[in-house]
């Protein structure tokens, strides 16, 4: 199908006084409609390399090619628009505007490109809030979800533009196994039905092991690189 | 747009205290700059009225080598279609007299003036306390100053002596009040024909007064060099504000401190809210950085911030009209003379008070572009990273 997702000679080094390099030399590609996993211990760079990724972080040197296209060469604008249409993010900390409800939250990305909001948008919206099993708390204020709720509806809000990729970085971190086999199923499905490509970060073996592709970091550097 | 201003209306009501203090703030700002405004034009406004209301804008007199004003017909009819903002002009024949009743007896100042124009001028209609204008060759009316001096009564004869011996006697018709206490005691008021007559003269006056059109008698000077060289050397032209220099630099010291005033009050209103806005980016840097994460352009994200200083201007603009007005009219019921009256009439201005509403609105939007260009320079990955 191609390659959606392309890093070559990743290198990360954090601070100039003293410098910490937390990536080296990562060269990864991804197809389009896969579904990958990222394993690794606590500070081994998994969330430092999602962001590069994800456009939020530029690597010290290398580059990162999304859809064949250098992401050094776009402007502001462009890569704002690269997230907002093309990606799909799922934080470490699921991040939510707390002046709006979980529903509103969802629409969020929608509404920064439209203007309006459709009925089948909203709809839409209503239909992933079922899927990640918040519909009765759909209207509540974000800031008053637990954490488990925030995070599904973190979930939620990353599809809603129907993303090529989505970035999730440990999106099951706050749930039971029950809602982490829901989520997970939730997230094959629309691999499958859409063809959209994953990259998720877990501690999760059980859902790293289900995944078509396993990287594993290790101090910065790939220690297993394993599919399928 | 829409969306940056639908979240700046939800930051704005997440922080509601926050919000209503710099509304206040605003609204304070707007309320002192309208009612300092009022209350100064209020009183330039009646010092103005006060020395130009009833006299003559500009005053046609003989020139240098020149003793009366001869052959008036010509003159008229060169004003007449001088300038077009000439509203009126009044004929004047002036002339020093002796005042006498019983023993007594007074100088005085007889003015013979075409009454149905001079009206216009002197507003002597509005002005008279008692009676009517006098109209019969032996009628005139006197100012209430004479009349309580000599406790004159409508309808007494009294007797004016000219310098050159003229002795005639007068029937009162009726007493003005021009609220100068000086012209209430000595002019004494007649028509054209008998000023004439008493004095032995034909067709000549001694001035012509002009009245200017309302939006226009601040161009007096200009309408009088007009004049000036339109009707020629042998007149010549004063206008009020050659005679009245030193209040027209009053005023305008007064209205340059008014400035002043409403200067500073506009840039500490605006400092005002440049800070506070700058305390929200930083409050809100989360939502921004998460907003941007999610791919909201630069230039949207500024415009959160300028929709709240537009909103703020608005509703700060609002209530500070409001205010404002309700202090002038507070200070008009409250600060009055003992008769009742007001000790100074405000003047309420409507586009005064729109412009202070749209200078407000602008200045809080001018101080939103410091935090908005702030927002738009904020990176998600600060964080995104540090939770
Ligand atoms: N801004 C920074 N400045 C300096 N060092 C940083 C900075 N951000 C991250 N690091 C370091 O980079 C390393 C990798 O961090 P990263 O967040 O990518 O780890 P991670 O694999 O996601 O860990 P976890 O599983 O705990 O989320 C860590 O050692 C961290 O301390
Ligand atoms: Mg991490």
């Amino acid at each position: 199908m191609g390659t959606i997702m392309e890093l070559k000679n990743v290198n990360k080094i954090y601070g100039t006084q003293i410098q910490t390099q937390v990536l080296y030399d990562i060269s990864l590609n991804f197809e389009a409609g896969s579904f990958n996993s990222i394993i690794g211990q606590s500070g081994s760079g998994k969330s430092t390399l999602l962001n590069i990724m994800g456009t939020l972080d530029r690597p010290t040197t290398g580059d990162v090619l999304i859809k064949g296209v250098n992401v050094n060469e776009m402007t502001d604008n462009e890569l704002a628009d690269i997230r907002n249409i093309l990606i799909g993010f799922v934080f470490q900390f699921h991040y939510l505007l707390p002046e709006f409800t979980a529903i509103e939250n969802v629409l969020m990305p929608y509404r920064i490109r439209n203007q309006k909001v459709t009925k089948e948008v909203r709809s839409k919206a209503e239909e992933y809030m079922e899927l990640v099993g918040l519909s009765q708390v759909r209207n509540n204020p974000s800031s008053k979800m637990s954490g488990g709720q925030q995070q599904r509806t973190a979930i939620a809000r990353a599809l809603i533009n129907n993303p090529s990729l989505i970035l999730a970085d440990e999106p099951t971190g706050n749930l039971d196994s029950d809602s982490t086999e829901n989520i997970y199923e939730l997230m094959r499905d629309i691999n499958q039905k859409l063809g959209t490509t994953f990259i998720i970060i877990t501690h999760d073996r059980r859902i790293a092991e289900k995944a078509d592709r396993i990287v594993e970091i290790k101090d910065g550097r790939i220690n297993l690189d394993l599919t399928k | 747009m829409r969306l940056g201003f639908h979240i700046a209306v939800r930051f704005l009501k997440s922080n509601v205290g926050q919000t209503i203090l710099i509304i206040m703030g605003i609204a304070i700002g707007v309320s002192v700059q309208i009612f300092i405004g009022s209350l100064i034009q209020g009183l330039q406004k009646s010092l103005i009225e006060k020395t130009i209301g009833d006299s003559a804008h500009i005053t046609i007199l003989p020139g240098e080598d020149e003793e009366e004003i001869e052959d008036y017909d010509v003159l008229y009819k060169k004003i007449l279609g001088a300038d077009e903002r000439i509203e009126s002009i009044s004929f004047a024949a002036d002339y020093p007299a002796f005042f006498e009743l019983d023993d007594e007896s007074k100088s005085v100042l007889v003015r013979g003036f075409d009454l149905k124009k001079a009206d216009k001028i002197y507003d002597f209609s509005q002005r008279m306390v008692e009676g009517e204008f006098p109209d019969d060759p032996d009628e005139v009316m006197v100012g209430v100053g004479l009349r309580d001096e000599f406790h004159l009564k409508k309808g007494d004869m009294i007797t004016l002596l000219t310098n050159s011996g003229n002795v005639d006697e007068f029937m009162i018709t009726g007493f003005f009040d021009l609220k100068v206490a000086s012209v209430n005691k000595t002019w004494v008021i007649t028509t054209l024909k008998v000023s004439e007559n008493l004095f032995g003269l034909d067709r000549t006056l001694t001035s012509i007064e002009i009245q200017l059109q309302e939006d226009h008698v601040f161009e007096a000077d200009e309408v009088s060099k007009k004049l000036a060289g339109i009707i020629g050397r042998k007149f010549k032209t004063e206008d009020w504000k050659g005679q009245n220099e030193q209040l027209l630099s009053g005023l305008q010291g007064q209205s340059i401190s008014s400035i002043m005033i409403q200067v500073f009050v506009l840039i500490s209103v605006v400092l005002g809210i440049a800070s506070v806005l700058a305390i929200t980016v930083i409050q809100k840097s989360r939502q921004i950085g998460i907003l941007k994460a999610m791919g909201i352009r630069n230039k949207s994200a500024s415009f959160i911030f300028i929709s709240e200083g537009l909103l703020l201007g608005i509703f700060g603009a609002i209530m500070g009209i409001a205010l404002g007005l309700g202090l002038a009219y507070s200070f008009t019921k409250f600060a009055v003379n003992a008769d009742g009256t007001p000790v100074v009439a405000l003047y309420i201005s409507n586009e005064f008070i729109l412009l202070s509403g749209l200078i407000a609105v602008a200045s809080s939007v001018a101080a939103a572009l410091i935090p908005a260009v702030r927002s738009s320079r904020l990176n998600p990955i600060d964080i995104i990273r540090n939770n």
